[in-house]
């Protein structure tokens, strides 16, 4: 069964049966950026609590805190995830109120690559001061 | 028949955003795109103060001085009630994604619960952020 059973991703098995959803990859899409959005929650509890205990904070305060493993490794997480978030919560915007295809294909592309940019910046910067290079 | 010409006759006009009063529901869902757009904006603030902690002393107190200025205080704490405006509006339509909650006492009910545990969150949140400074 196994086999040649085809990669049916998060969609139901009743779902593909009789022929709902998306042809393509939106039941996955539309899951991911919803199991994301419930991980984000505590993320951003968890950043919130930790940048009040940094208020005032001097450079070797915050980068000690930031070089600790749990803290290094939740910030790469909810760069991540914030980023991802925002890029794809700026195209659903997007898609509902710009309606000639090439301004919004831009606009789609410019918010990607921006949010692609900017998340490797962070993640590289986090990253440097929890190697202490 | 009298033959009034199209555009002379006093045709009902569907309801208008500047004249209509919105109800609660597509409040707390356009309010949900403003405060996304919003934080996506505030995401480049957060970009470079850890952009800055990597780049060095300097850098960090530059960004840490304007968060701490009066402007930056401002923008703070807007993002603050934006941040938990979106988040707890997020968890209200994870909910309605699993299908609950979706009946028009529960929404209205929900609804008023995220305006004011949004502003119920940022009030404490600055009570903690003035207690740490």
């Amino acid at each position: 069964m196994a086999a040649n059973q085809p990669d049916t991703g998060y969609r139901t098995a009743l779902g593909r049966v009789r022929g709902l959803g998306s042809a393509k990859a939106g039941a996955e899409h539309w899951l991911s950026y919803r199991l994301l959005s419930a991980a984000y929650v505590p993320l951003t509890i968890w950043f919130v609590v930790s940048a009040i205990r940094l208020i005032g904070a001097d450079h070797p305060t915050f980068t000690a805190w930031l070089a600790q493993p749990v803290n290094a490794v939740l910030m790469l997480v909810t760069v991540g995830v914030t980023f991802h978030h925002a890029a794809y919560g700026m195209i659903e915007v997007y898609e509902d109120y710009i309606h000639a295809k090439g301004p919004r294909l831009l606009a789609v592309a410019a918010t990607k690559g921006a949010c692609l940019l900017l998340a490797l910046a962070c993640g590289f910067a986090i990253l440097k001061i929890a190697l202490g290079a | 028949m009298t033959d009034t010409p199209a555009a002379a006759r006093q045709r009902p006009l569907s309801p208008h955003l500047q004249v209509y009063r919105l109800p609660l529901p597509p409040l707390t869902s356009i309010t949900h795109r403003i405060t996304g757009i919003g934080l996506t904006v505030g995401t480049l603030l957060w970009a470079w103060w850890i952009i800055a902690a990597a780049a060095g002393p300097d850098a960090f107190e530059a960004a840490q001085g304007f968060i701490g200025s009066w402007f930056g205080m401002i923008l703070m704490f807007g993002w603050t009630w934006a941040l938990w405006y979106h988040l707890l509006n997020g968890m209200r339509h994870l909910m309605w994604d699993a299908g609950r909650g979706l009946d028009l006492g529960t929404t209205y009910r929900t609804g008023y619960l995220v305006i004011g545990g949004s502003i119920g969150l940022t009030v404490i949140t600055w009570i903690a952020v003035f207690a740490a400074m």
